[in-house]
C-alpha cells in the first residue's frame, strides 16, 4: 500500500515537473522583455538574460515622453471604452429580441448576424464606406468599426444566455406596467450581468489588441491607440531594445491588470464558444 | 401579438444599421470591385470581370499562388500544433494538481496579448545574437542556431511557432471546458471493469471532447487563414517573399493603391475560410453521426 503511495506522489511530482519546466516557454520572455527594459541601450542590444548592472527606471518615463504615449494611452481608452459600450447596448437588445421572438425571419437575422463569427473583415472597402461617411480618420469612424466587429460575437453571447432568463418575468413586469424599453433596461439587461461583464473585457481587450484595424483605417498618427504607437515607435527605434521593451510593458500592463481581474470572464467568454 | 410590441424591430435596428452599413456592405462591395482594374494610378476604372481572378491563379503581377500556398500551409501546421498541444495541456491540467490555477493562468496569458506586439517581442527573442540561441548554445547545441527569421529554411517555421506559442493555451482552455463536462463516474466505472488508462482515453475522453474538439479546429482554421499580425511585424513577407500570405498581400496591394486586386484576394481568403469553415464543421459533425 504505501508503495502505491510513494509511486503515486512520485508521477505527481514528475507531472508537475514536466509543466513547471513547459511553462517556462511562455514566462522567459517575459521575463526577457521585463530585464531588459530596464538596461541602458548598449547593455539591451546584448540581448542577454542578465540583470541590468544599474536598473534603468528613467526608461520608463523617457520613452512615455518619445513615444507620446499619454496621448496613446488616451486614445486606447477612448476607442475601446465607447465602442465596448456601444456594442454591448447594441448587442444586448438584439439579442434580446431575437432570442423572445424566434419567427423564421428573426431566426435569418440572427444567421445573418452569425456569419460574422467566420467570414473575415474587407479593411479596404470599409475604408471606402467610412470615407463615403466622411468618418475617415476621425475618432467615431473608428469607435463604430470596433462596435460593429464585436457585434456577432456579443449577439452570440448574449443569445445563448437569454436562455436562462424567464419569460414570465416579462409578463409579470408588463402586467406591473413597464414600457418595452423600462422592461428591457429596468429589469432584464441587469440579469445579463454576467453576459455583459464577459462581454466588455473581452471587445475591450480585442479593440485595445488590434492592430490591423486603425493599420488601414487611421492615417493620423496623432489619433493612434497604444498598440499601433508601438509599432510606429519600433519602425523609429528598432535597436533601442530598452525602450521597445518599456513600451511593450506599458502598452500590456492595463491588459495583464484586465487580464488577472476579469481572468473568470475571459474563460467563461472563451468556454462559452463551445455551446455553438 | 404582444411579442411583437414587447420585443419590436427597434430593438434589433442599432446593431443591424451597424453590422451593415460597415460590415456587409463593404464585403458585398469588395465583391464587386474585385471585378474592375481599380488602380489609383489610372484615372477610368473599367469592368474586367474575373481577370483579377486568372492573374492570381496564374500568379501573373505578383506572386499570389504562392502566398495563397503559404498561408495554407501555415494554417495547416498551426492548426495541428495548437489543437494536439492544446489537448496535452488540458490532460495534464485537468485534475490532481494543487497549482494547476496558475499554470493554466499562465498559458492561457498570451491570448490576451497583441499578436502584434508578441510579434515584436519574438523578433528580439529570434534574432541571431537573441535569447533563443543563447539558450541554444548554452546547452551545447549552437550547430541549432539559426538567424531564424531571416534564413529561408527557417523563416516560415518560426512564424508559425510564434503563432502556436500565442494560442497554445486558449485550445487549452477551450478543451478543459470540454474535459470538466465528462461525468466522473464513467471513469470509475471503465476502472472497475479493468481498463487502462489508453482505452479510458480513447473510449471516454475522447467522445466526449469530440464538440469541443470540432470547435478548436474550426477556429484554429480561421483564425490561420486570417493570419496577418504575426508575419508582419515577424518578417514583413520576406525573406524573398518566403513568408508572404493572402493578408500581407492585400496589404501591399492596397498599399500600391492597386483596389481591384486587393479586392480580388480579399475575396479569395473570404471564399477559402467560409467554404474550409463550413464544410469542416460538416465533415467533423458528419462523422459523429454515423457511428
Amino acid at each position: 500500500m504505501n508503495k502505491n503511495k510513494t509511486y503515486k506522489n512520485l508521477r505527481k511530482l514528475l507531472k508537475f515537473l514536466f509543466i513547471a519546466v513547459s511553462s517556462l516557454i511562455i514566462l522567459v520572455p517575459i521575463y526577457f522583455i521585463v530585464v531588459n527594459s530596464l538596461k541602458t541601450v548598449e547593455e539591451s542590444r546584448m540581448l542577454s538574460f542578465s540583470l541590468p548592472s544599474v536598473f534603468q527606471w528613467g526608461n520608463y518615463l523617457e520613452v512615455i515622453k518619445a513615444g507620446s504615449l499619454v496621448r496613446a494611452f488616451g486614445n486606447s481608452m477612448l476607442m475601446a471604452g465607447v465602442s465596448t459600450v456601444i456594442a454591448v447596448m447594441v448587442s444586448s437588445m438584439a439579442a434580446y429580441a431575437l432570442s423572445r421572438r424566434r419567427s423564421k425571419a428573426h431566426n435569418t437575422v440572427y444567421l445573418y448576424f452569425f456569419m460574422g463569427l467566420i467570414a473575415p473583415v474587407n479593411y479596404v472597402t470599409t475604408l471606402f464606406t467610412l470615407k463615403f461617411l466622411h468618418l475617415q480618420n476621425t475618432y467615431l469612424g473608428i469607435i463604430l468599426e470596433f462596435a460593429t466587429l464585436g457585434i456577432p460575437f456579443l449577439v452570440f453571447l448574449y443569445y445563448g444566455f437569454f436562455d436562462n432568463i424567464p419569460r414570465e418575468l416579462d409578463e409579470a413586469a408588463v402586467i406591473d406596467g413597464c414600457t418595452p424599453f423600462q422592461l428591457f433596461f429596468k429589469v432584464i439587461f441587469p440579469l445579463l450581468k454576467p453576459a455583459t461583464i464577459t462581454g466588455i473585457v473581452l471587445n475591450f481587450l480585442g479593440a485595445w489588441n488590434d492592430f490591423v484595424t486603425p493599420l488601414y483605417l487611421l492615417s493620423d498618427n496623432k489619433k493612434l491607440g497604444m498598440t499601433n504607437s508601438i509599432y510606429n515607435f519600433f519602425g523609429e527605434h528598432f535597436n533601442d531594445w530598452n525602450m521597445v521593451f518599456a513600451d511593450i510593458i506599458l502598452t500590456i500592463a492595463p491588459i495583464l491588470i484586465i487580464y488577472i481581474c476579469g481572468q473568470k470572464y475571459i474563460v467563461s467568454g472563451t468556454a462559452g464558444a463551445v455551446k455553438g | 401579438m404582444y411579442k411583437k410590441k414587447l420585443y419590436g424591430m427597434r430593438f434589433i435596428l442599432p446593431a443591424f444599421i451597424l453590422y451593415t452599413v460597415l460590415y456587409i456592405i463593404p464585403t458585398i462591395a469588395g465583391m464587386v470591385i474585385s471585378m474592375t482594374d481599380w488602380n489609383v494610378a489610372r484615372p477610368d476604372i473599367k469592368f474586367i470581370g474575373l481577370q483579377n481572378f486568372v492573374d492570381i491563379f496564374t500568379s501573373r503581377g505578383g506572386n499570389y499562388l504562392a502566398s495563397i500556398g503559404h498561408t495554407f500551409e501555415f494554417t495547416v501546421v498551426t492548426v495541428i500544433l495548437k489543437t494536439l498541444l492544446g489537448l496535452g495541456l488540458a490532460l495534464l491540467l485537468n485534475k490532481g494538481l494543487k497549482s494547476q490555477n496558475i499554470f493554466r493562468t499562465i498559458f492561457f496569458l498570451p491570448y490576451a496579448l497583441a499578436p502584434l506586439i508578441i510579434g515584436i517581442t519574438f523578433v528580439s527573442v529570434l534574432k541571431p545574437n537573441g535569447p533563443l540561441n543563447i539558450i541554444l548554445e548554452s546547452l551545447g547545441m549552437s550547430g541549432l542556431t539559426h538567424s531564424w527569421l531571416t534564413e529561408s529554411a527557417t523563416a516560415m517555421g518560426s512564424t508559425m511557432m510564434v503563432e502556436v506559442w500565442r494560442m497554445v493555451g486558449w485550445n487549452m482552455m477551450i478543451l478543459l471546458a470540454g474535459l470538466q463536462m465528462i461525468p466522473e463516474e464513467y471513469y470509475e466505472a471503465a476502472s472497475i471493469d479493468g481498463a487502462g488508462a489508453w482505452k479510458k482515453f480513447t473510449k471516454i475522453t475522447l467522445p466526449f471532447l469530440r464538440p469541443s474538439l470540432m470547435t478548436v479546429t474550426v477556429l484554429n482554421t480561421i483564425h490561420g487563414l486570417r493570419v496577418f499580425d504575426i508575419i508582419y511585424s515577424l518578417t514583413g513577407g520576406g525573406p524573398g517573399g518566403l513568408t508572404e500570405v493572402i493578408n500581407t498581400q492585400v496589404f501591399k496591394e492596397f498599399g500600391m493603391g492597386r483596389y481591384g486586386m486587393a479586392n480580388a484576394l480579399n475575396v479569395v481568403i473570404f471564399l477559402m475560410t467560409v467554404i474550409i469553415a463550413v464544410g469542416l464543421q460538416r465533415a467533423l459533425s458528419g462523422k459523429g453521426k454515423n457511428e
